[in-house]
């Protein structure tokens, strides 16, 4: 695959050629399985194999969860507590999948960041990056429908809020957030069809991991250093790589069974942290909670939407502009909408040669600023719109903006990278080399597993 | 061994578009050391006990648990009743259910949950101790949360202990000045008073125990499950953490030839 040359399967045996002559199965299994990788992939590569993980798990805890659960509003709420308190173990089930989806998108998380500053996205992996990034939308689609399903205050005004945004789009807003809800408002309509799509798009996300991994099975994996694996012939493609089972496997099955032991100790002693606690409130269309906030995972976008008010002078520009049909509602919406846009553009945004951010001098310096960003674009979109918050959410969103559209544009011009090695096999011995305390000692193994 | 948290109150009204106000902001709140804190802590079944008599004599007057079923009382690792404590429980307190079919009241058995109790539109206490949080931030950073706990417990014990005496008259209701509360009034008027029950094991019923067994059966009735709960943690954890190590200890062997060759590569040849 990838045009890197490797063994594939040959069957032997009668039964394996009768086979493999009228389904290459097997051949396919074996191809995927044995892809080359790159042997200096480092931990951060391990997320792959956690999203798959986390996607099957959030598909059989949902569709036992379904099993018990009534989508009406008058019995969803209740329906949940039955879950919680008669169902055998139906507690355990429903706090897995609860937080389920919050590794999901720590994950998600980690897995583009690791893309972004090894420039993943870069030619020719940009299909794989698109993919990614339709993915990483339906996965926010399917977890706030998730999240409504329980009927909850924060459920139920959560709705009210992120189906507004559609009522925010000039001229024809307002019969989309009819159509998308079933009604004037978040009723019974709604929260069937969400139920219904939140079943549906957890099997086309699995749909869009298979093409995911296809795609870049076809190019191969990037890997720290950003340099392509060598083609030219069988040894030297092996010097660079190593079969994905059993070396890939092992490292990342080790890496997924630590961060389990992290999350059964939340679900175990911790289930509510990161839920908010009005969710325990039945939905009621007559009490507002004093504060309407998101999921964790949606809040640096929820910070980008709520970023553009009336004061701010882009806005006032667009209003004056457009004649007033653009208003602060409405761009806020583009705005959080233009944050994911600008992300799955990177790869035609960013104009340097150099994919890995290892050999960036510059670009590191915006990266890691970029990530701090990140971290408080969450901070403040949970905080109440007032005082500083909003500037700081304002600043926030600016450089999300600036990032993509200003920062990895110029810095291809601007930047002299540094020398970047000649193989992967280079790069690989050179950090063994490193990591190595008694040179001499050459069978001992070395400290640290798979670095 | 109480310690006082002040936690400024974060009340604002973001995106609210008038009508009621649910759930807010916690105000003053007292940690209580309860003994189902932590990944350790387990239930005090005498202290469950104890708050289910305070639960049934003062509150049940007008709060309901509705989503609690009676049986649950006589499970494990909670109240810890025999089935015919609970048959007893039932029939002492002429506990009733609506029977559907029988479009009438019947009384219950074990298999109804707890009625429902919206008489004078007090808020049901099935879920109180989840949908309440005591502590939170500091700033949004949920760090306290974190080391104390969500709180809610602790929430409902502050708001039953901190009244501070002052009534206010508004629009024909009086409200009663609370330190918990977010606002700071509440329409309940002082639900607990030295001596409202009299505790069968001889406990002295002061107001601050009865507040802090009660809410620690409140606890207990929105997590019936929590025993059970950090045992599968506990479970998990060890089980994957020795599954961590042992694929710890695979993947370093199974690595360790294809370190040992990049060594030698770097090594000048001998």
């Amino acid at each position: 695959m990838g045009g890197i040359p490797h063994d594939h399967y040959e069957p032997n045996s009668r039964g394996e050629k009768w086979l493999h002559s009228r389904l290459p199965i097997v051949g396919l299994m074996y191809d995927t399985l044995m892809i080359p990788t790159p042997k200096n992939l480092n931990w951060m590569w391990i997320f792959g194999i956690v999203l798959v993980f986390c996607l099957v798990m959030q598909i059989i805890t949902g569709v036992l969860l379904v099993m018990h659960y009534t989508p009406h509003v008058d019995m969803a709420f209740a329906s949940v507590e039955h879950i919680m308190r008669n169902v055998n173990g139906g507690w355990a089930i429903r706090y897995i999948h609860q937080n389920g989806a919050s590794l999901f998108f720590i994950a998600v998380y980690l897995h583009i960041f690791r893309g972004l500053y090894y420039g993943s996205y870069k030619a020719p992996r940009e299909v794989t990056w698109i993919i990614g990034m339709l993915i990483y939308v339906l996965m926010m689609g399917t977890a706030f429908m998730g999240y409504v399903l329980p009927w909850g205050q924060m459920s139920f005004w959560g709705a009210t809020v992120i189906t507004g945004l559609f009522g925010a789009i000039p001229f024809i807003g307002e019969s989309i957030q009819t159509w998308l809800l079933g009604g004037p408002a978040v009723d019974n309509a709604t929260l069937n069809r969400f139920l219904s799509l939140h079943y549906l798009l957890p099997f086309l996300i699995l749909g869009l991991v298979i093409v995911h991994i296809w795609a870049f099975h076809t190019t191969g994996n990037n890997n720290p250093t950003g340099v392509e694996v060598r083609r030219t012939s069988k040894k030297e493609a092996e010097a660079d790589t190593l079969p994905f089972w059993p070396y890939f496997v092992i490292k990342d099955l080790f890496a997924l069974a630590v961060i389990l032991v992290i999350f059964f100790a939340i679900v175990g002693f911790m289930p509510n942290y990161l839920g908010h606690p009005d969710n325990y409130i039945e939905a009621n269309p007559l009490a507002t909670p004093a504060h309407i906030v998101p999921e964790w995972y949606f809040l640096p976008f929820y910070a980008i939407l709520r970023a553009f008010d009336n004061e701010v002078w882009v806005v006032i520009a667009a209003n004056f502009l457009t004649g007033g049909i653009v208003d602060a509602a409405f761009f806020g919406v583009v705005a959080m909408f233009g944050a994911i846009v600008v992300m799955a553009l990177a790869p035609w945004l960013d104009t340097s040669s150099v994919r890995s951010g290892r050999y960036r001098p510059m670009f590191k310096w915006w990266f890691w600023i970029f990530v701090v960003n990140f971290i408080v674009l969450t901070w403040v979109g949970a905080r109440p719109a007032e005082g500083i918050y909003p500037y700081i959410s304002l600043i926030g969103a600016a450089y999300w903006f600036a990032y993509f559209l200003v920062i990895l544009p110029l810095l291809g011009v601007i930047e002299k990278p540094l020398p970047q090695p000649d193989t992967i096999e280079d790069d690989f011995n050179s950090h063994k080399a490193d990591n190595t305390g008694t040179p001499g000692s050459g069978t001992a193994a070395a400290p640290t597993p798979a670095e | 061994m109480f310690r006082k948290l002040a936690i400024s109150a974060t009340t604002a009204l973001a995106l609210s578009t008038g009508g009621a106000i649910a759930a807010g902001g916690a105000g003053d709140i007292t940690n209580v050391p309860f003994s189902f804190q932590g990944p350790f802590g387990t239930f005090d079944q005498d202290q469950l006990q104890r708050g289910l008599q305070v639960y049934t004599e003062v509150c049940a007057g007008c709060h309901g648990l509705q989503y609690v079923p009676l049986r649950s009382l006589a499970d494990e690792g909670g109240v810890g009743w025999t089935e015919e404590e609970v048959l007893a429980y039932i029939d002492q307190n002429f506990i009733e259910v609506y029977d559907e079919d029988l479009q009438d009241w019947r009384p219950a058995i074990p298999n109804d949950n707890f009625p429902a109790n919206d008489g004078v539109g007090a808020p049901d206490l099935s879920l109180m101790a989840k949908a309440r949080t005591g502590f939170s931030g500091p700033r949004g950073t949920a760090i306290y949360p974190l080391l104390y706990g969500l709180g809610g417990p602790e929430y409902i014990y502050s708001l039953l202990t901190h009244y501070t005496g002052e009534e206010v008259e508004q629009f024909g209701t009086i409200l009663y000045e609370n330190t918990t509360m977010s606002g700071g009034l509440i329409s309940m008027a002082p639900p607990l008073w030295e001596g409202a029950v009299e505790y069968a094991d001889g406990t002295v019923a002061t107001e601050s125990q009865m507040a802090e067994d009660v809410s620690a059966f409140l606890m207990w009735a929105a997590e019936p499950h929590m025993m059970a709960r950090k045992q599968m943690g506990f479970v998990a954890v060890i089980i994957l953490g020795i599954f961590s190590v042992l694929l710890y200890l695979t993947n370093k062997r199974l690595w360790a030839p294809v370190k040992a060759r990049a060594k030698k590569a770097t090594q000048p040849a001998e």
